[in-house]
C-alpha cells in the first residue's frame, strides 16, 4: 500500500470539508473493497476519510409509511439481522446475509458498496428492483437513476450516500450463483413486487454493472410463477465474459436465478 | 505517522504507526503477538482474524488507525495453556487442526459464531459460517466436529449457570 493519511471523520460536514482539502481524497467506509485495493496500490488515494463512526449514518428505522431507511454506514450483518428488515423485505435480508462471509458483512457497509457500484455486488440489483432512493448530503436520487455504469454512479466527486429508503414492499427475493471462491455474483437476479410495480434486476452479469429485464418484468405481472420466466433469455451480447464464466454461461444463470428468486418470494 | 491506543486482550496499548498500517501488522510487529497470522492477505483466508469491538474482522483489511480508541482480542486473549477455552480445548480432543496455521483464525471464527448465533449450532450452520475462513490442509470435517462439541458444551456452561 501506498503511503495515505487517515483522517476520522464525526460529521457528514466534517468529511465533506476534509474530502474538499485532500489532494486526492478517498471516502473510507467499511474498507472490504478500498483496503484490498490499496493493498494492491490500484488505488492511492493521498487521503482517507472514515466514515463508519459517524452516528448520523447508522442505524435501521421503520418509518409510517411502512418504508425501510438504512443509513449508509450500517454494516451488512446488521441489515441481515434486522428484525424489521427481515419481516418487510426478507429478500434483501437475505442478499445482505450472503454478502461475502461473516467477517466481511461486519465491516462492509450498504453505502459503501453501492458507491463504489461493483458490477458483481449485491445490493445494486435490491435497490434497483425495490425502486430504493438514495439520500446524499445534497439530494436524492431514484436508484433508476443512480447506478450509471461499471463502478460509475451519479455522484459527484464531494458527495456523500447517507441514507437509503427503501419502500413496502409485498414480495421480494433474492437468489444468485456465487463465485465458489470470491463470493462475488456470477449472476444475481433481485425480483421483486410492490408499490413500484413487479421489477427484476441483475448484477453481476452486466458489462455496465446492474440492469432491469423488462420483459421477465412483463411476464411476472401477467403470472407470478418461476414458469413466467423460464422461457425467457436476455441477451449475451452485453454480459461479462472472463476466466470464471463466458457471456453465454451468464445469460443461462441470469434465468435460472431468475426462476428460482420467483420461487423463494 | 499517528499515535494509535486500543484495549488488547484487556491491556491498553499504544504506538505509532503510518497511517496506512494494517491492524494485522500493528498486532505481529508491535505488539509482538504473533498467534493472529496472515496467510493470504487477501481478505479471504480468514487466519487474520480478530475480534473488535465483539465482532470477528479480518485484521489485514482494516487499518490499525480505524481501530483506535477500539478494544481488540486476538487468540493469546483466549484461554491459557492450563485452561483452555472450550472451543480451543475441542480442536484439541477433534484433532481440529493439522499445519496449525489457519487454526487461530478458525477459533476466532468459531467464538464468535458462537456468540452471534446461540449453541448447539447445527453441521450446516457450521459450514455455511465457515465461509470465510480457509484450511489449506483441508482439515474441515474435523474442524466442524470440534467447533460442534464445542457449541454443546457451551450450552451446558450456560444451562449450568442459570
Amino acid at each position: 500500500m501506498y503511503e495515505t493519511t487517515y483522517h476520522k471523520a464525526s460529521s457528514v460536514s466534517e468529511a465533506v470539508d476534509l474530502l474538499k482539502k485532500a489532494d486526492d481524497g478517498k471516502l473510507l467506509s467499511g474498507g472490504q473493497t478500498l483496503i484490498p485495493t490499496m493493498k494492491q496500490r490500484l488505488a492511492a488515494p493521498s487521503d482517507l476519510i472514515d466514515l463508519r463512526q459517524i452516528d448520523e449514518l447508522k442505524g435501521i428505522s421503520r418509518q409510517s409509511d411502512g418504508s425501510i431507511r438504512i443509513g449508509a454506514a450500517t454494516c451488512h450483518a446488521d441489515v441481515a439481522g434486522s428484525a424489521d428488515v427481515k419481516e418487510a423485505l426478507p429478500g434483501l435480508a437475505a442478499l445482505a446475509g450472503k454478502i461475502g462471509d461473516p467477517h466481511v458483512r461486519h465491516m462492509g457497509t450498504i453505502g459503501g458498496s453501492i458507491a463504489n457500484n461493483d458490477p458483481a455486488a449485491d445490493y445494486p440489483s435490491a435497490l434497483l428492483a425495490l425502486g430504493a432512493s438514495i439520500e446524499t448530503n445534497k439530494r436524492e436520487f431514484t436508484a433508476d437513476d443512480f447506478f450509471t455504469g461499471m463502478f460509475e454512479t451519479a455522484l459527484d466527486e464531494d458527495e456523500i450516500v447517507t441514507a437509503i429508503v427503501f419502500p413496502a414492499t409485498e414480495k421480494s427475493a433474492y437468489a444468485k450463483f456465487p463465485n465458489p471462491a470470491s463470493r462475488y455474483a456470477m449472476a444475481g437476479v433481485f425480483v421483486a413486487k410492490g408499490a413500484n410495480g413487479t421489477r427484476v434486476a441483475v448484477t453481476g452479469a452486466g458489462q455496465d454493472g446492474v440492469f432491469r429485464v423488462k420483459e421477465m418484468e412483463t411476464a411476472l405481472n401477467g403470472s407470478w410463477s418461476p414458469d413466467a420466466v423460464a422461457s425467457i433469455s436476455v441477451s449475451a451480447d452485453d454480459l461479462i465474459s472472463d476466466i470464471h464464466g463466458s457471456s453465454e454461461y451468464r445469460a443461462n444463470l441470469v434465468t435460472v436465478m431468475a426462476k428460482r428468486a420467483v420461487a423463494a418470494a | 505517522m499517528g499515535q494509535v491506543t486500543m484495549t488488547v486482550n484487556g491491556k491498553t496499548v499504544s504506538g505509532t504507526v503510518e497511517d496506512r498500517t494494517l491492524l494485522s501488522t500493528f498486532i505481529r510487529e508491535n505488539l509482538a503477538l504473533t498467534g493472529t497470522h496472515v496467510g493470504c492477505d487477501t481478505s479471504q483466508c480468514g487466519a487474520c482474524l480478530v475480534h473488535v469491538d465483539g465482532k470477528a474482522v479480518k485484521s489485514c483489511t482494516m487499518l490499525a488507525a480505524q481501530a483506535n480508541g477500539g478494544a481488540v482480542t486476538t487468540i493469546e486473549g483466549v484461554g491459557t495453556p492450563a485452561e483452555l477455552h472450550p472451543v480451543q480445548k475441542a480442536f484439541k480432543e477433534n484433532h481440529g487442526l493439522q499445519c496449525g496455521f489457519c487454526t487461530p483464525g478458525m477459533i476466532m471464527s468459531a467464538i464468535d459464531m458462537i456468540n452471534r448465533l446461540g449453541p448447539n449450532l447445527d453441521e450446516d450452520t457450521i459450514r455455511h459460517e465457515l465461509e470465510g475462513n480457509i484450511c489449506r490442509c483441508t482439515g474441515y470435517h474435523n474442524i466442524v466436529k470440534a467447533i460442534k462439541q464445542a457449541s454443546e458444551e457451551m450450552a451446558d456452561v450456560l444451562e449450568a449457570a442459570e
